[in-house]
């Protein structure tokens, strides 16, 4: 400031010395001087412009360097009073020393990708991440990048001539996009106390392949066993504690089955190789029983806010970047990720509820979101929302039209769908995007509006309709019911149904202990209000009704979704009920009796801007900063075990909801 | 340009125009006439820097948009344009060989260039969190230079960390694939092993932290056990395919020490069993392996003056030499580095048997001049001849260090020396003032230092007993660590120490008949062999010994060269350590190599880069640089695709290592 003010006074000083001016613009000797004043012309204006930001820019640049590092610690402490210590240092006070070697299993989207083999177009690009980083490159080259991302539509493996692998280390995830954290801030604590890169692994995958697909292309369960081994061997036969996020959680679970099941398909550890080598598995937001939300993200490519994905999406991808066509192309590449299909809901009806009942009926977390509103919206919910609210259920998935969400099960007048014949569309060959929904013509997607309704039974059905090809893929892979008889020497035959908690025993380890931490207080994606669009040339038939919008809030319909309580992506349901109820003391799920402990956070979103994204979320992937977690977390690293955390801490009513669920134990 | 001319063409008509419009100005100066005449007017001195750096933003501006929106494969489209067709790199030419990836590849990287990174730190390296601290920028050299020397430092007394500071190598292929942005180390060979269809589940870069002693990487992280684990589960994955080991530099050692390791028993090693080499190892591919030492370290450690330890070059010469510390900044160097047992691994090993006594030499009659371009050869054709027949000046290089340029030429029956073991050490009376920067010397004193000038020349044997004499605490740590003699008898019970792992001439090569040893280094570069020294005049607070650099041979003995004698080599290894022990040492069957392992020697002949678009050069044979010569990339992934020593058409030599190698009297 001081010193613009200052160039403006010697300008006063220079109009009173006009005359002067006048003078030596009279004597040819000076005529430079008046010709340096005649160059002010437009350009010169700009430079000038340019050149005072530049200062400026560098100024600051220079002051933010010259910065002390403690310094914006200093101002936030300053307004927000003083901080807590990070957990780190915290549990370093108290003299907690590492001990257990730590495993971190990102999940979906959260590791980067790299490219070792592409073609032509992508060029210079050799060993530079694809996704995770800056994604210069989405911009750069959409489509060569679109190209390279895809895997192969009939193996769901690579392309010929293209070799994208997962990034190694732990730069793998630690940061997701510079500045966006994952697991950054759970590294940076451990270390306090100790710990360092020969007592942490970070068991990267390529999250787009099925379970199995990684370990037969990367032989990634291999690595990660043979790490784990070498952890445990190298401090001194200390176990190693698991922390799984999101997916990561799934891909654990068939991890453990893996790595007992003999040799050709397993990984032949022996039927002790858990109870020797793991002490706990602490799953971070884990969709145990899957996400509704990655239906709808199979069914119409819609899941834009899977996490971290979200930030970029909505600036990037729904522009117009490729003729409208954005969501086709996303559709496109996300249906050759066998991965994705890990997370449809599994179990069904018996656990996501059918037609007139779902675990979490009476649940509204958006009517207690904040007081002030519910108690403005009273008056109108006494007017008659009664006798609707009644039929409305969780457990409708997938509506066509707010109408059929809300319909009593006697009124809805459904029309089968399987039989359905599929027309070619007349508009197949002008499409330069494909994708199933082409071969499905008009006809298919008004078989599917006719259906009215889905359940969680009938949404697995259903995209076996709509995407034959991935599904199969699919179905080669994952499994989605409940096993009546987990003795049955198909469930131990197959790699499918190692990755589904209902159709599959915990390990036999009784000393090992299974957590469950999770969010709670976010309204998260639970059903689906969608309606057909009639001209769909090339377009993807279906879409969120997003008109959809129940003025009461009591329902929880928003803009065409159902939320319910939980961490914004999975629902606490997915996330606690293993823990709470399926795997509780000993059941068929878990016959050797492994601890399991629910463990929930409740969100709360960040006091002011400096926090950055908070110390107390709940949400699925900034809850990795939440210091309460991360302090769970270090004190079993650290040796502590249930009883050091106080057991079960509970906020939702996942026992309640757990009790609804009609599963034989 | 054109925007420029345009402006200027303006402005004249300006002048013209405005001329007569200056009175109407000046009349209507109270209206709408005064802001335009005030804006003219504003053109003072800040407001034509903001312009000048306005108009040099926009131009760099406008330069950076078009370097992003040229094609990538533009700088290549250039050269091609200058030099003619490039030739395919080698993994492009292999691949279209039909070349696939067959075993798993490992990389051994050498001292210095591998990434270390800060997991615990002091006050002063807040927010260093998993930061590079050695390799990357080197940002925080400048910033924080000596908070950053606290940290690279590690404990005197036990070589392991230092209290509340833990700096720990960066794993993955990143550890050493750049040293500093674009400088490569191993990017070149990853990118072209990667076009046959190597990726990172069968390549596997072994970095440790290169500054400790070979045996503390496994003491304090594991390393030896992490390497041995990767290799097993690389073996194992690939479906039973032998690993092809690629070492680099310290590497070599480096992986000496774990082929002994990794078959001793378990509380001292590895416990994989006394086949654990033949049943892993398919080939180790040395690269400009410094088996026997370097001369380089002897100086590095006596008065910190081999700063051109490769990469470390580029960086040393601008940022150590400088006045940043007000002149200590050799000390400073001498006390981290001094505290890195590592650099003990290099010191020359076998003594005088190997390196030459006062009169002898194996690289005896070694022409400095050869290598040079014919037509400076033709013009001192005559002299050379001259001086050939007197024979006058024939390099001594046995002799390691000699005190002043005439003692390094006498005969040694002409040199009075007075013995130095025994001399007093005196407490220097200025050792209270240099407080700050502490290194061994100050405990030297004036008597000791003047008795090791008077001990004048030594050899590859008594250097040792000298760095014993100057450094007593580190070479403590070191003797502990590393041993520098030969063994008379193999069988002997001593060598099941660690200490002898790293050293050729003390251990047996493991059980391993089917394993290939090759020995790949770079030849054509005058490569530092022998020093002369003096004392440095005031040497308060100052190392009190220099390199002599005024000691020029001139055409008498062109070898000598800024008080360093030269000899042929890879600018860092001179070829009798990176070579004698796969020509001799090992060839065969000798009690080094009781299984018959068989070994190659492949030089590889420097030749500059021809132009600046090649950059480093695809022919180098320079110590790092020689990481992207094409020909060595290709004999490594022939070698990986499953070729034999055979298929590459065994040994290629260029140099007179086979004939140095037989004037070394060692029983084999």
């Amino acid at each position: 400031m001081s010193l613009l003010r200052r160039r403006k006074a010697p300008e006063n000083e220079i109009e009173p010395q006009k005359p002067d001016v006048e003078e030596e613009d009279k004597k040819s000797s000076k005529k430079n001087v008046k010709e340096n004043k005649q160059k002010w012309s437009c350009i010169d204006n700009c430079c000038w412009l340019v050149g005072c930001i530049c200062c400026v820019w560098w100024i600051l640049l220079f002051l933010y360097n010259a910065m002390p590092a403690s310094f914006p610690q200093y101002v936030t402490e300053k307004i927000t009073g003083p901080l807590p210590d990070p957990p780190g240092v915290k549990l370093m006070k108290e003299g907690l020393k590492a001990k257990h070697p730590v495993v971190f299993i990102p999940g979906i989207v959260t590791c980067g990708l790299e490219l070792w083999e592409g073609h032509q177009c992508a060029e210079g690009l050799f060993r530079k991440r694809l996704w995770g980083g800056t994604f210069g490159e989405v911009y750069k080259r959409p489509l060569c990048w679109l190209d390279h991302m895809t895997l192969d539509n009939e193996t769901g493996m690579d392309p010929p001539g293209i070799r994208v692998r997962p990034v190694s280390g732990l730069v793998a995830a630690d940061y997701f996009a510079p500045g966006y954290f994952v697991w950054a801030v759970l590294i940076a604590n451990l270390a306090r106390i100790g710990y360092e890169e020969k007592t942490m692994y970070m068991a990267a995958y390529d999250w787009r392949l099925s379970f199995q697909n990684t370990e037969v292309r990367d032989q990634t369960l291999t690595r990660i066993k043979s790490n784990i081994e070498l952890m445990v061997a190298t401090s001194g036969g200390k176990k190693a504690v698991i922390v799984p996020h999101s997916m990561g959680v799934v891909y654990f679970l068939h991890f453990m089955k893996w790595v007992e099941a003999p040799a050709p398909m397993g990984g032949g550890g022996g039927p002790d190789w858990c109870a020797k080598h793991i002490k706990a598995v602490m799953n971070i937001g884990g969709p145990f029983l899957g996400v509704p939300k990655s239906v709808a993200g199979v069914f119409s490519a819609e899941a834009r806010d899977i996490a971290v994905a979200r930030a970029l999406a909505p600036g990037v991808l729904d522009t117009d970047l490729f003729h409208f066509q954005t969501l086709e192309h996303i559709m496109k590449m996300s249906r050759t990720w066998d991965a994705t299909l890990s997370m449809i809901p599994r179990g069904g009806e018996t656990i996501w509820g059918s037609l007139d009942w779902s675990p979490e009926e009476g649940d509204s977390p958006c009517k207690s979101k904040s007081r002030d509103d519910a108690a403005q919206i009273s008056g109108q919910h006494d007017n008659g929302t009664d006798s609707k609210a009644k039929y409305y259920s969780y457990g409708r998935f997938i509506s066509f039209g707010k109408d059929a969400a809300e319909a009593h099960p006697s009124d809805l007048k459904r029309i089968d769908f399987r039989g359905a014949v599929k027309g070619s569309n007349v508009a197949n060959n002008t499409c330069d995007v494909w994708n199933e929904y082409l071969d499905f013509g008009v006809s298919g997607a008004k078989a599917v509006e006719e259906y009215k309704v889905y359940t969680a039974g009938e949404i697995v059905d259903l995209l076996n309709f709509v995407a034959p090809k991935m599904m199969a893929r699919g179905s080669a892979h994952f499994s989605y019911g409940i096993a009546d008889d987990l003795d049955d020497p198909k469930y131990s035959s197959h790699y499918k149904y190692w990755s589904n908690p209902l159709e599959t025993k915990l390990p036999n380890a009784p000393d090992m202990e299974i957590y469950s931490l999770y969010g709670v207080g976010v309204e998260t994606e639970r059903a689906y209000v969608y309606k057909r669009i009639p001209t769909a040339g090339c377009n993807i038939p279906f879409q969120i009704d997003t008109s959809a919008d129940e003025g009461d809030e009591g329902s929880c319909l928003k803009a065409g979704v159902y939320s319910v309580d939980g961490d914004e992506t999975v629902p606490a349901l997915s996330a606690g009920f293993m823990c709470a109820k399926g795997w509780r003391g000993k059941t068929r799920f878990n016959p050797s009796g492994v601890k399991t402990y629910v463990r929930e956070y409740y969100h709360a979103p960040p006091a002011n801007l400096l926090e950055g994204r908070g110390t107390q979320s709940g949400t699925h992937v900034d809850m990795m900063g939440n210091f309460a977690l991360i302090e769970d977390i270090m004190r079993v690293a650290a040796g502590g075990t249930s009883e050091d955390l106080g057991g079960d801490r509970v906020y939702s009513d996942i026992f309640k909801w757990s009790e609804k669920i009609n599963l034989r134990l | 340009m054109s925007i420029l001319r345009r402006r200027k063409g303006t402005e004249n008509k300006k002048i013209s125009d405005t001329e007569p419009d200056y009175e109407e100005f000046k009349e209507k100066s109270n209206k709408l006439g005064s802001r335009k005449l005030r804006l003219r007017r504003r053109w003072s001195c800040v407001d034509g820097c903001c312009w000048f750096i306005g108009c040099i933003c926009s131009i760099w501006w406008f330069l950076l948009f078009l370097y992003n929106a040229m094609p990538a494969s533009f700088p290549q489209y250039v050269t091609e344009a200058i030099t003619g067709p490039l030739p395919d790199p080698p993994g492009v030419k292999l691949a279209k060989e039909g070349l696939r990836a067959k075993h798993p590849v490992v990389f051994v990287p050498g001292i210095v260039t591998g990434g270390l990174e800060l997991w615990e730190g002091h006050q002063c390296a807040d927010g260093l969190f998993r930061k590079r601290l050695w390799g990357g920028t080197f940002g925080e050299l400048y910033k924080r230079p000596l908070c950053w020397v606290e940290h690279m430092s590690l404990d005197n007394e036990t070589g392991l960390d230092p209290f509340g500071i833990r700096i720990r190598p960066v794993s993955g292929l990143v550890a050493a694939d750049y040293f500093a942005p674009g400088y490569f180390v191993w990017a070149v060979l990853i990118a072209n092993l990667a076009r046959i269809g190597y990726e990172e589940k069968n390549m596997y870069m072994a970095a440790y932290d290169w500054r400790i002693s070979f045996q503390n990487t496994e003491v304090r992280d594991q390393t030896l056990s992490r390497i041995k684990s990767n290799i097993e589960l690389m073996v194992a994955s690939s479906g039973g395919k032998k690993a092809v080991i690629i070492p680099h530099s310290m590497g070599v050692l480096y992986f000496l020490h774990f082929m002994k390791w990794v078959e001793a028993p378990a509380p001292l090693g590895g416990g994989g069993g006394s086949d654990w080499c033949a049943k892993h190892l398919k080939a180790v591919m040395n690269i400009g392996g410094p088996f026997l030492g370097v001369p380089k370290a002897v100086s590095g450690l006596f008065s910190a003056e081999a700063k051109d330890i490769a990469a470390a070059r580029s960086m040393a010469p601008r940022f150590l030499d400088s006045e940043m510390f007000n002149f200590q900044t050799l000390q400073h160097v001498m006390r981290m580095t001094r505290t890195w047992d590592s650099t003990m691994s290099m010191i020359p090993k076998g003594g005088d048997t190997i390196w030459g006594g006062l009169d002898w030499s194996p690289e005896e009659g070694y022409e400095c001049n050869e290598k040079k371009p014919k037509n400076n050869s033709t013009q001192t054709a005559e002299s050379d001849r001259t001086r050939k027949s007197v024979n006058a000046t024939r390099v001594k290089y046995g002799r390691i260090i000699s005190f002043g340029k005439h003692v390094a030429d006498l005969h040694s029956s002409e040199i009075d020396r007075i013995d130095f073991r025994d001399a007093l050490k005196g407490k220097s009376h200025a050792n209270s003032t240099c407080r700050d920067v502490w290194t061994e010397y100050h405990d030297m004193g004036i008597g000791g230092i003047k008795a090791v000038a008077d001990y004048k020349v030594y050899t590859a044997g008594s250097v040792l007993d000298l760095l014993h004499f100057v450094a007593p605490k580190l070479m403590k740590r070191g003797s502990a660590h590393f041993s520098y003699g030969i063994a008379y008898d193999l069988d002997d019970k001593k060598y099941e120490h660690y200490k002898y792992w790293s050293n050729p001439l003390e251990t047996k090569l493991p059980n391993a008949p089917e394993m290939e040893i090759f020995s790949m280094y770079g030849v054509g570069i005058p490569t530092e062999r022998a020093y002369v020294y003096k004392l440095s005049p005031a040497g308060d607070c100052y190392i009190p010994f220099q390199i002599d650099s005024s000691a020029e041979g001139g055409n008498e003995s062109p070898c000598l060269k800024g008080g360093v004698f030269h000899v042929d080599g890879d600018e860092t290894v001179p070829i009798l350590s990176a070579g004698y022990m796969c020509a001799k040492g090992w060839k065969g069957k000798t009690r080094f190599n009781p299984s018959g392992i068989r070994t190659f020697v492949r030089e590889y002949n420097h030749a500059p880069p021809a132009n600046l678009l090649e950059g480093r050069g695809t022919q180098s044979g320079a110590h790092v640089d020689i990481m992207g010569n094409f020909a060595l990339i290709e004999d490594i992934i022939r070698v990986a695709a499953g070729a034999s020593g055979e298929d590459l058409e065994g040994d290629q030599v260029h140099s007179g290592i086979f004939k140095w190698s037989e004037r070394i009297k060692l029983k084999l």
